[in-house]
């Protein structure tokens, strides 16, 4: 019995709060925008019976699904995420080797303070640390205006509300993400491989490619996944830094929802870009299995 | 021999600075006496002043922090119960779907988390405000804590519970004299995981709140979208130092328990 209630509560939580909602949306997505409240065709009418309920059924369709492939703004805001996702991935991925290498090189009684300094950001509020590079980003900002004074530009440059001011936001902001688990990977890595590498005639940088790289691939691939899936549907960064240009499908959602009021489109929105997802989802739980199988 | 060369100096110099002067020149211009935020006009403290008179971010605070703290009590409770399931309850029937309704919401994105909920939410007809803001940051920050709790209870030695079991405990009083004092730390740092989650929610919140329930997140964001202003600055200046003392003290906190554990450890082993 008890056994049973504490299954039972949290079970049922995330069905009535996770589940259900789901199958709301997928619903909604198949439905018709209408001038109602609530906005969509056709409403369940469960007193009418049977008659009630295929009714319903029948005048579900994809109808909302075909109107995202003929409207190009909407297959270009899912390529334009992804492209989006993809390159600051990399570009994190750049940033934050070299620092997740340094400090898996530097002395073991400083780890725990650099690892501090690299989760205290996690905890500060995301929107803040977006908004910190509004400041110095915009034309008349902190970074122009060092630029200028250094002599290297003439003119103040354009970054924010450009794309490049959403890769910066992105790399700052999920950087953690991509250095602790590279750390973690490399933490672990015995030193005298290294040396038995360079014994064996490889000189210090094929001994990184060769030795280094492979060894931390786990923490490479999972980093790169914890940035890459929650970029695809980011909409602070794009709406903060970003320009009009700035095309992501989680602001296209929004808008969709907020601005337009359509919910059908904005449910067949959603369903898309969770279908998206699921790959790169399903191929980072293999990677963690993996690795937990390789520890076990 | 580990080799902490001048390329390891540059990369940690240069990354810290990346992860830092940001927040450090928001820090600065706080205390910038000029409403515009990037002409420094001298050191004041007005614009801390003006926030402190500010009805409607006080309201909002109160809103936000009334919300976290509910939210991130309940999502441990529930998230911990959901640890225990997955890990200590066996087989059961839809055990592979428990789990994925707790993995799912980890990555899943905030703007779906925050539609389906909405619509959920219009669909039983429940008035949207601090209650339905509540609903949905306990149900994603509770899978949260399940992750952090679960990892704690997988890795500690269950002859612990069973001795308790043995000697006459019913399973609630070993549960709560033996395992809870042991994944204590667990279920603290998910806590507090819950209640930053909440803190910093903008997404989810403008989902599911009502006129009548403003978050901090929200206001900063519509106050944001406007471009700079020095009392934002101000407001994430006191944010930031929140948490920055928070952190340092949790990790002094659990340093300082894990040597007392540590002890205790070594006291038990010594033969009598």
């Amino acid at each position: 019995m008890r056994r049973f209630i504490l299954i039972a509560v949290p079970y049922l939580w995330l069905v009535a709060l996770f589940l259900i909602p789901f199958v709301i949306v997928l619903k909604i997505s198949l439905s018709d925008v209408a001038l109602a409240r609530p906005p969509y065709f056709p409403q369940l009418d469960l007193s009418a019976g049977w008659e009630g309920l295929t009714s319903f059924f029948s005048a579900l369709d994809f109808e909302n699904f075909w109107f995202l492939t003929t409207d190009d703004l909407y297959w270009k805001a899912y390529l334009s995420s992804l492209q989006i996702a993809l390159t600051s991935t990399v570009m994190t991925l750049l940033v934050g080797y070299p620092i997740a290498y340094a400090m898996a090189r530097a002395a073991p009684e400083w780890r725990p303070t650099l690892l501090m300094l690299v989760i205290l950001p996690f905890w500060t509020s995301f929107l803040i640390r977006v908004y910190a590079w509004m400041g110095i980003l915009s034309n008349e900002g902190l970074l122009n205006q060092f630029l200028l004074w250094l002599g290297v530009i003439n003119e103040p440059l354009t970054i924010l509300n450009t794309n490049i001011a959403v890769y910066i936001g992105i790399v700052y902001t999920y950087l953690p993400f991509m250095i602790l688990p590279i750390y973690s990977a490399l933490e672990r890595m015995d030193d005298s491989l290294l040396e038995a590498a360079e014994d064996l005639g490889c000189s210090r940088l094929s001994a990184f490619w060769l030795v280094t790289v492979p060894l931390s691939k786990n923490g490479i691939i999972a980093g790169c996944f914890l940035v890459f899936i929650p970029t695809i549907g980011e909409f602070v960064i794009p709406s903060l830094l970003g320009g009009s240009g700035t095309l992501m499908i989680g602001k296209v959602l929004w808008e969709e929802f907020f601005s337009n009021r359509d919910w059908p489109v904005a449910s067949a929105v959603a369903v898309i870009l969770l279908l998206i997802l699921v790959i790169p989802i399903i191929l980072f739980q293999r990677n963690e299995q993996k690795q937990r199988e390789a520890e076990g | 021999m580990r080799q902490f060369s001048w390329f390891n100096a540059t990369a940690l110099t240069l990354g810290f600075a990346f992860l830092y002067i940001p927040m450090i020149i928001l820090v600065i211009y706080s205390f910038n006496a000029s409403k515009l935020v990037t002409v420094w006009a001298g050191f004041s403290t007005q614009w801390y002043g003006e926030l402190l008179r500010n009805e409607e971010f006080l309201n909002a605070a109160w809103v936000t922090i009334k919300v976290a703290v509910t939210s991130s009590t309940i999502a441990t409770v529930l998230g911990t119960m959901a640890a225990y399931v997955l890990v200590r309850a066996g087989r059961f029937s839809g055990r592979t779907l428990f789990s994925g309704m707790i993995y799912a919401p980890l990555v899943m994105p905030e703007v779906i988390t925050g539609l389906s909920l909405l619509l959920l939410f219009i669909g039983i007809g429940l008035d949207r405000g601090v209650l339905t803001i509540v609903l949905a940051h306990t149900t994603f920050s509770m899978c949260y804590v399940s992750v952090v709790v679960s990892s704690r209870l997988v890795s500690f030695d269950q002859s612990l519970e069973e001795a308790a079991l043995d000697l006459g405990c019913s399973p609630f009083d070993a549960f709560r004299l033996v395992t809870l004092p042991i994944i204590a730390p667990a279920v603290i740092s998910g806590w507090l995981l819950a209640f930053t989650l909440s803190l910093d929610d903008l997404v989810i919140a403008s989902f599911t709140t009502g006129p009548s329930a403003t978050t901090l997140p929200i206001k900063i964001f519509s106050a944001v979208r406007l471009g700079v202003s020095p009392e934002i600055n101000a407001l994430s200046t006191i944010m930031i130092a929140i948490v920055t003392i928070g952190v340092i003290t949790a990790s002094l906190v659990t340093k300082q328990a894990a040597m007392r554990q540590a002890r205790d450890e070594r006291m038990a082993e010594r033969p009598a």
